[in-house]
């Protein structure tokens, strides 16, 4: 009973925790793949409006760059045009000149006139430069060689950070001269700096060394490094801008948008880190998962508790079930005593009548008053012995009724089973012979005493038989049983000559209800009466039968139930 | 004189009755089976009621109560039975049987239906025997 309830526990444990993972795994699957779908998409879209936009944002900076030094080379070489070279050495026209570029203008910082050997020969500012000497400054050098040469920024003589911007000229005897002229770094780099992407990005200028030309709030030497790297390995885009997303240090990623600026000398880059570009995308994924997480929770809760709640109920309904078929079994004890009850009254009331009628006779002969004669007291001892006869018939039935009922109720004790066979076919035996059934029994000697409940195994034994008559019809025949050992059990087989039991009807022979007798004649409960018996005992019930040659049930029993 | 046939397979209660019968002054024949009592039936016509008691061995009691109403519809028969049979008593009746009488039954009791039950044969004689007269007497005119 002990391990019965536990197997019954360890079922309701497992019913519970397979609706549980059901349940969470029918609303979390979906759940989860929503929200990974959305951060999914998000985040994809995400990243590609903030690459446009990075790249806008490049390339709107890019062409204004590329337009303001393309304009400051045409003022200068308007001016360079418009002018001979020594009416510029004049320093009075080169001054005159200078106000009126800052004046239309006013990113001009100086105007100078260069000979070719390096030395300045005309200036115009708010510097000493006259006479300066530039034969070994880098630009000086490049400009000989070429049209025109803007320069990186750098500090120059003065020590301030500036950009030149050179044009070579000629002079009516065919010399060279250089126009110079000195841009305002300030106006030009506030214009890069002041490019503001969310909290991080900013914009800076790269010269081909890798030299800051801006300067930016974050100074970060390795951003060169970084650039110069990324653009090894990426194309840039349509627009010219290359984008890239990398790992600059462990778990914190920067997006880079590069374009090249003056002719591929310098170039400028966007730079913002990841957090903060995608700051909503973190958000969004930071809510789908918290979402995730809140309902897996509550779906985790709600699930346990309905799975107890509907588990609860099966276990109630369960427990009714039970309940139901052992009132459909005692239901089905009480059918068949009061079969048997009737049976056994009408064995008794043959003895009876007999000896009423014996008195009856006795009675009579009294009334004649012939006692004295030889032949009325013979006929009275005859009488006599006859009601004695009758008397201890009706004795022997009441002692099998007394043997039956002292066995009563379904305790477990040690029977011999063919004690138990011997009894039950001793009460047979009366209904088997007005139906012309012999009932013969072969009991193997070595069976051992088995544990089980006697007046259970006796309406086992008693229905089978029963049936087995019921089967035979009334041209007679024989009801066999055996009782045989085989491994550890014992087996009983109940054999009859009878009808058989179709093939159709062999599946349901023992469930409840079903019945082939007229409505009335039987419960059709009977053989599933004895398969539960039977179940609970440990043991097995089955069926052979043929139609027209008879059925035969073994039941088998296990000399020790289980778990005894 | 009344005929009359005890069915029963218990042979100490035929033993008895018939003899119990006979001190009352009745002709008895005893029969312990349903073969036996269409046998006997068949060779003595001269049987006016059987006690016949429903639950036998073999051919049982409503068994022999068609045989003999279907051969010998005149004869009347009083079913015996006990008390589990009360139903297949009352089909007895359904099937032409007089009346039935419980077992252990009370002589006096017994004695009436016998009495009735060959009243009723005898009347039942008497009306055939008029209606052969009758018709006799039809032919003659």
């Amino acid at each position: 009973m002990k391990a019965e309830s536990d197997k019954n526990h360890q079922y309701y444990r497992t019913l519970t925790r397979m609706i549980v993972v059901l349940m969470i795994s029918i609303s979390i699957i979906p759940l989860i793949s929503i929200g990974g779908i959305t951060i999914y998409y998000y985040s994809r879209s995400l990243k590609n409006n903030t690459i446009v936009y990075l790249e806008t944002i490049v390339n709107k900076h890019k062409i204004h760059i590329d337009t303001f030094l393309e304009e400051k080379l045409a003022d200068i070489q308007t001016l360079v045009d418009s002018a001979t070279v020594e009416q510029l050495l004049d320093g009075s026209f080169l001054r005159g000149r200078l106000e009126t570029l800052q004046k239309r203008y006013g990113d001009f910082v100086d105007l100078g006139v260069v000979d070719n050997r390096g030395y300045q020969r005309a200036y115009a500012g708010p510097f000493k430069l006259e006479y300066a000497r530039y034969s070994d400054a880098d630009w000086f050098k490049k400009a000989m060689t070429r049209e025109y040469f803007i320069s990186d920024v750098f500090l120059g003589i003065r020590g301030l950070p500036h950009f030149i911007i050179a044009i070579k000229t000629k002079d009516n005897e065919g010399r060279i001269w250089i126009v110079r002229t000195t841009i305002d770094i300030e106006k030009f780099t506030s214009r890069v700096e002041n490019i503001k992407i969310g909290k991080t990005g900013h914009a800076f200028i790269l010269n081909r060394y890798g030299e800051f030309q801006t300067n930016p709030k974050f100074k970060d030497k390795e951003d060169t490094h970084f650039v110069y790297s990324i653009l090894k390995e990426t194309s840039p885009g349509v627009s010219g801008v290359s984008v890239v997303e990398t790992e600059k240090e462990k778990r914190k990623r920067v997006i880079y948008a590069i374009s090249f600026l003056k002719n591929r000398e310098w170039m400028l880059v966007c730079k913002q880190d990841s957090a903060d570009a995608f700051s909503s995308l973190y958000h969004v994924r930071k809510l789908v998962i918290s979402i995730c997480f809140v309902s897996f929770f509550s779906v985790l809760l709600i699930s346990f508790l309905l799975a107890k709640k509907v588990v609860g109920r099966i276990e109630r309904a369960d427990l009714e079930k039970v309940k139901m078929r052992e009132q459909v079994v005692e239901a089905g004890k009480l059918a068949s005593i009061g079969e048997l009850a009737a049976g056994i009254a009408h064995e008794v009331n043959n003895p009876v009548a007999i000896m009423v009628e014996e008195a009856g006779w006795m009675e009579d002969l009294l009334e004649e008053g012939e006692l004295e004669k030889g032949d009325t007291l013979d006929e009275f001892r005859r009488a006599l012995k006859q009601i004695r006869a009758q008397g201890t018939r009706c004795k022997q039935i009441t002692h099998k009724l007394l043997s039956l009922a002292r066995k009563t109720g379904s305790q477990l004790s040690d029977l011999e089973l063919n004690e138990l066979i011997k009894e039950v076919v001793g009460l047979s035996q009366r209904t088997a012979r007005y139906r012309n059934v012999k009932i013969e029994t072969e009991l193997s000697p070595d069976t051992p005493p088995i544990t089980a409940s006697p007046s259970e195994l006796q309406q086992v034994l008693l229905n089978l038989i029963n049936n087995a008559i019921d089967a035979i019809g009334k041209d007679g025949g024989t009801v066999k049983i055996n009782t045989r050992m085989d491994n550890k059990s014992v087996i009983i087989d109940v054999s009859d000559t009878g009808c058989g039991i179709p093939e159709a009807h062999i599946q349901r022979i023992f469930d409840p209800f079903f019945t082939t007798k007229p409505v009335g004649k039987g419960t059709g409960l009977g053989l599933s009466i004895c398969y539960g018996i039977i179940d609970r005992m440990g043991g097995t019930i089955s069926v052979n039968s043929a139609v027209g040659r008879g059925t035969t049930f073994h039941v088998q029993l296990p000399i020790r139930p289980e778990g005894k | 004189m009344t005929n009359i046939m005890l069915v029963d397979d218990e042979e100490p209660f035929v033993e008895t009755m018939t003899k119990r019968l006979s001190k009352k002054g009745f002709r008895v024949i005893g029969a312990f089976s349903g073969d036996e009592a269409l046998k006997t039936l068949a060779s003595n016509r001269m049987i006016d009621v059987i006690i016949l008691d429903v639950k036998m061995p073999g051919m049982d009691g409503i068994e022999t109560l068609k045989e003999i109403k279907s051969k010998f519809p005149l004869v009347e028969v009083i079913m015996l039975t006990g008390h589990a049979t009360v139903e297949s008593a009352i089909e007895g009746m359904k099937l032409g049987a007089f009346d039935y009488l419980m077992k252990p039954s009370d002589m006096e009791q017994l004695l009436a239906k016998i009495e009735e039950a060959k009243d009723k044969k005898y009347k039942h004689e008497e009306k055939i025997r008029e209606a052969r007269i009758k018709e006799l007497s039809y032919r003659f005119e």
